[in-house]
């Protein structure tokens, strides 16, 4: 540790308190201050998550960076922080992403700019603490709380039907994480009034019950992830949010389901993980295959590449439920890669949108030959999402089948379509956006991306093909923990 | 029994705001209406006072007067602290809106002082007499209130419903009482207690008094299916005793429910739980399902107050320690929402013109970001969402009757909480992304601004940091017990 400094306390408040900061500048004369007080928060938050990667120890097993204060002593609650290895990685993914989203939103944002950077801003924080929080309690107040923010950017900054959008998301999130909130009051009183987290994982607890808090911890995060059948509100948040809500959404939201299973649903309820895994394998493969038909049909970018999300995820699901290191680890690369790549489609959408009011595909057509750079990029992510080696989304993918051959040929066989599926929903509708002639007199007034833009993808660009040519740095951090946590959920607690 | 001057004590605080109440109806004879302000700060410090003598005088120890029927205990100087700082904001907040609808009166001061005198004695009362007293002068009050501006129709309507369903509720509770005391042989409520402990009286005699004591007590509180009050004195009191009636009464009627249920009748308790059990879940179901019908932000605030009540008696019925001191809590913070909540209200109203419409809250976010912001914390707070105040006040009723064994009604309890986030959110919505229709500025005065701001940050501050408030109800029913 850093001479004993908090750093996690820094990288949840230290954002928050710049949010504040950033709405005390006000109305939109003091745009331009906000915008770079908002930076600067977000950079300044990157920075201090870096020393816990440099200084994270990755042959230990235990929580590190561990700060513990008494907090509610009716229900015996405390400030509890720490990072593994399975958290770690999601808190300096929203850290780095959060500046990335400031810069993107620079100029596209012009009505209410204070309050747009600082809900980001304050997110970001909320984020962090949700990754870091060992006391159910802090951890239900951030998973919460994180929800009042994106409510206000769907809301007001987003499209026309923004209102429906973000009372669907509010709600649909809301009643699984209610839900979730009744099992961990349950979880106290079995454990003898105790809210922490690890104290659950050592907590004995037939199969019934296992089975019932399985299914409140599904209801929540099968929701976050999200899971089909309970997709449905992504699309529509996807598409009516802006830009940034978009990109926030799709790398670090939907990653706190696949967190919470990690930490929460196999931990506590393994005999009851093992014992409906066929479930949710099923349901992970009905994602993979279904939602990625789905996919193809659609005509909208944003929504193309909001199903190609949940298809997505479906890998991560499928990752986690067979139970070997192969899954875990690559449902985790492929966590970390989908943030990058799906992030980076979601701002290259926005490029788009912010030049000419529409997403939908047949509006387009050889922007290649106005918008050459931007061209090249786009091809990068799009190439990514549909796993080509050498680029981040390959290794997880990769990771995951490889997992499951080793359980059952069929599960692989499956998810493998997804590099068939995924590279035609991807390419179909690249080769319909860029290429061919130029489709009309709006694409003929295109101009290409700008310095600002060009550095937000580059540096996504970076993130994707480093990631894919050299995993190690990303995998090292979470081996001991995985295989921790494999070997904790083969242990029956029956 | 001789009498000396320091048995007295414990009843310092009623005695003074007695003599003070008199003194302030003789001395506004003598005020002309522009030096009406003078009776206003009268009782400003009024309060004051009481709240200084309150905590002067207090004692951990729980201490009787007036041959052991009045009580003073930490629970009783804790809410009778809570009364005082609700009655003053409710004051601030009014003052401006009251003049401009020439009911800055003096005897609104007179009655609002009475009606606090009345909760006190309720808050203290060690014997059904005291506390039949008390709730008939707070009643009596509230009815005369309601009806002061005499030309609205729609007030004076309100009242007379208020009063005739507030006297058949009375009625039932003295029914209630006098079979208790047909069974026990006593009023005092301590000896209530001991006698049906040590077996004394007909069990199905006590039952059947209970029942009309609950089913009073739910006129009091406002609790399906004995609501049907509620939305129509909300609705119809002009706004700022809609407030009034909304916060302190509240505390006032959470320590009858205590003194009754719990330091009285503690050995019924199985039969209690299982009637509180279908009052809470009927409140919380028709409370939060028809507050989404509404379109005036009175009448569902009205029916969130059903809910709320509902959320509430979790606490209670849960029948421990933790229950009692989470029913507190509930009520502590509820007051303090409602009291954000209404206040808002009477900040956006001006001379003719009341903002109790839903559409009323469009745009909010642009014509004043901070109310607008103050307001989001108020109603994510009432929804249960953290981090504000109303997430622990739920997480602590939650855990009480969790504890007890009703996994199912806390199901039950978080699927209601789900529909009542709906038309909170609403609100939201209405402030956040629609476009205002009306322009015109918010110019509430100094004092009342600094309070909506501080009453509306408490919500975050309580939600980030529940410890003090929390501990502070434990100790009190720890020690009153």
């Amino acid at each position: 540790m850093l001479l004993g400094f908090p750093l996690l306390s820094l990288a949840i408040w230290l954002p928050i308190l710049f949010g504040v900061l950033v709405l005390t500048t006000g109305g939109d004369r003091n745009a331009p201050l906000a915008r770079w007080l908002a930076l600067a928060g977000a950079l300044l938050g990157f920075l201090v998550t870096l020393p816990l990667y440099a200084k994270f120890d990755i042959s230990v097993v235990e929580m590190q960076f561990v700060e513990m204060r008494p907090w509610i002593e009716r229900f015996n609650a405390h400030y509890h922080l720490g990072v593994d290895g399975i958290s770690l990685l999601f808190i300096l993914l929203n850290s780095f992403m959060t500046p990335l989203v400031v810069i993107a939103s620079w100029r596209v944002i012009e009505s209410r700019v204070a309050q747009y950077m600082a809900a980001f801003l304050i997110m970001s924080g909320l984020l962090n603490g949700v990754f870091s929080s060992l006391d159910a309690v802090l951890f239900y107040l951030f998973f919460e709380a994180m929800l009042i923010p994106m409510f206000l950017i769907i809301g007001i900054w987003g499209g026309p039907d923004r209102v429906y959008a973000a009372v669907k998301f509010f709600l649909y999130t809301l009643l699984g994480s209610l839900l979730m909130l009744v099992a961990f009051i349950y979880l106290y009183d079995v454990s003898g009034g105790s809210f922490e987290i690890l104290d659950y994982h050592d907590l004995r607890l037939s199969l019934t019950e296992q089975i019932l808090i399985f299914i409140a911890f599904l209801l929540s995060f099968a929701v976050k992830v999200p899971m089909w059948p309970v997709h449905t509100w992504l699309p529509d948040a996807h598409v009516e949010a802006p830009t940034g809500g978009s990109v926030i959404l799709a790398a670090i939201l939907l990653k706190i389901g696949g967190y919470g299973f990690m930490r929460f649903s196999l931990p506590i309820t393994p005999d009851a993980s093992h014992y409906l895994a066929g479930f949710m394998i099923a349901l992970s493969l009905i994602a993979v295959v279904y939602i990625g038909l789905v996919a193809l049909v659609q005509a909208d970018m944003k929504k193309l590449i909001a199903y190609s999300s949940v298809s997505h995820m479906g890998f991560v699901t499928l990752g986690i439920f067979i139970f070997n290191a192969y899954g875990a680890e690559g449902a985790l690369v492929q966590m970390v890669s989908h943030g990058f790549i799906s992030g980076a489609l979601f701002l290259c959408v926005g490029v788009l949108y912010d030049r000419m009011h529409t997403r939908m595909i047949a509006d387009y057509g050889g922007v290649v030959n106005k918008m050459p750079v931007f061209a090249s990029l786009f091809m990068l992510f799009a190439m990514a999402n549909s796993g080509l080696p050498a680029t981040s989304g390959f290794v997880g993918e990769f990771m995951v089948i490889m997992g499951s051959l080793k359980v059952n040929f069929w599960y692989a066989a499956l998810a493998a379509t997804t590099l068939v599926f995924g590279a035609a929903y991807t390419l179909w509708m690249y080769k319909r956006v860029i290429f061919g002639a130029v489709a009309n007199s709006h694409v003929e007034a295109l101009s290409d991306i700008t310095l600002r833009e060009a550095l937000v993808l580059g540096l996504l660009a970076l993130a994707v093909l480093g990631m894919g040519v050299y995993p190690k740095p990303f995998t090292d951090v979470m081996h001991a923990s995985v295989n921790n946590l494999l070997t904790h959920v083969a242990q029956s607690k029956l | 029994m001789t009498f000396s001057m320091s048995d007295l004590v414990p009843a310092y605080p009623e005695l003074f705001l007695l003599l003070m109440v008199s003194l302030i109806l003789v001395f506004d004879l003598f005020v002309s209406d522009e030096k009406r302000f003078l009776t206003y700060l009268l009782t400003q410090l009024t309060l004051f006072g009481c709240a200084v003598i309150t905590v002067s005088v207090s004692d951990p120890a729980v201490r009787y007067s007036f041959s052991r029927m009045f009580v003073s205990d930490l629970m009783a100087d804790s809410l009778k602290v809570m009364v005082y700082l609700s009655v003053a904001v409710m004051l601030v907040y009014s003052r401006t809106y009251l003049m401009l609808r020439g009911i800055f009166r003096g005897e609104f001061f007179a009655l609002t002082l009475f009606a606090m005198l009345g909760m006190m004695v309720m808050i203290s009362a060690n014997h059904f007499l005291t506390l039949y007293l008390g709730l008939e002068l707070l009643s009596l009050s509230l009815y005369a209130m309601v009806a002061m501006q005499r030309d609205s129709a729609i007030a004076t309507e309100a009242a007379m419903k208020y009063f005739v369903l507030g006297a058949l509720a009375s009625g039932m509770l003295l029914y209630g009482m006098s079979m208790l005391y047909g069974a026990t042989g006593t009023l005092e409520i301590t000896k209530v207690a001991q006698a049906i402990h040590s077996g004394v009286g007909h069990r199905t005699v006590l039952v059947l008094g209970l029942v009309f004591i609950v089913a009073g007590l739910g006129f009091k509180l406002g609790v399906v299916p004995f609501h049907m009050w509620v939305p129509d004195v909300y609705h119809g009191a002009p706004t700022a005793i809609t407030l009034f009636i909304g916060s302190a009464p509240e505390l006032a009627t959470f320590a009858f429910a205590m003194r009754l249920l719990v330091f009285g009748l503690q050995d019924l308790v199985v039969d209690w739980q299982g009637m509180l059990m279908i009052l809470a879940v009927l409140s919380m179901a028709i409370g939060n399902i028809t507050a989404i019908a509404q379109t005036n932000l009175k009448r569902m605030l009205a029916y969130s107050a059903i809910s709320h009540m509902g959320f509430m008696l979790l606490g209670i019925l849960s029948g421990s320690m933790n229950g009692y001191s989470s029913a507190m809590f509930y009520m502590l913070v509820y007051v303090l929402m409602s009291l954000g909540s209404f206040g808002m209200i009477l900040l956006l109203s001006r001379e003719g013109f009341e903002a109790e419409n839903l559409d009323d809250f469009k745009g909010l976010n642009r014509r004043n970001p901070w109310y607008a912001f103050l307001m989001l914390l108020l109603m994510f707070s009432m929804a249960g969402i953290p981090p504000t105040a109303g997430f622990f006040a739920k997480l602590a009723v939650f855990e009480a009757a969790l504890e007890a064994g009703y996994v199912w009604l806390v199901v039950a309890a978080v699927l209601f909480a789900l529909i009542g986030a709906y038309y909170y959110l609403r609100i939201v919505k209405l402030m956040y992304f629609d476009e205002p229709e009306d322009h015109a500025p918010i110019l509430p005065q100094p004092d009342a601004r600094v309070l909506i701001s501080a009453n509306g940050l408490a919500m975050l501050v309580l939600g980030v940091l529940p410890h003090p408030l929390m501990a502070l109800c434990v100790n009190s029913i720890a020690r009153s017990l």
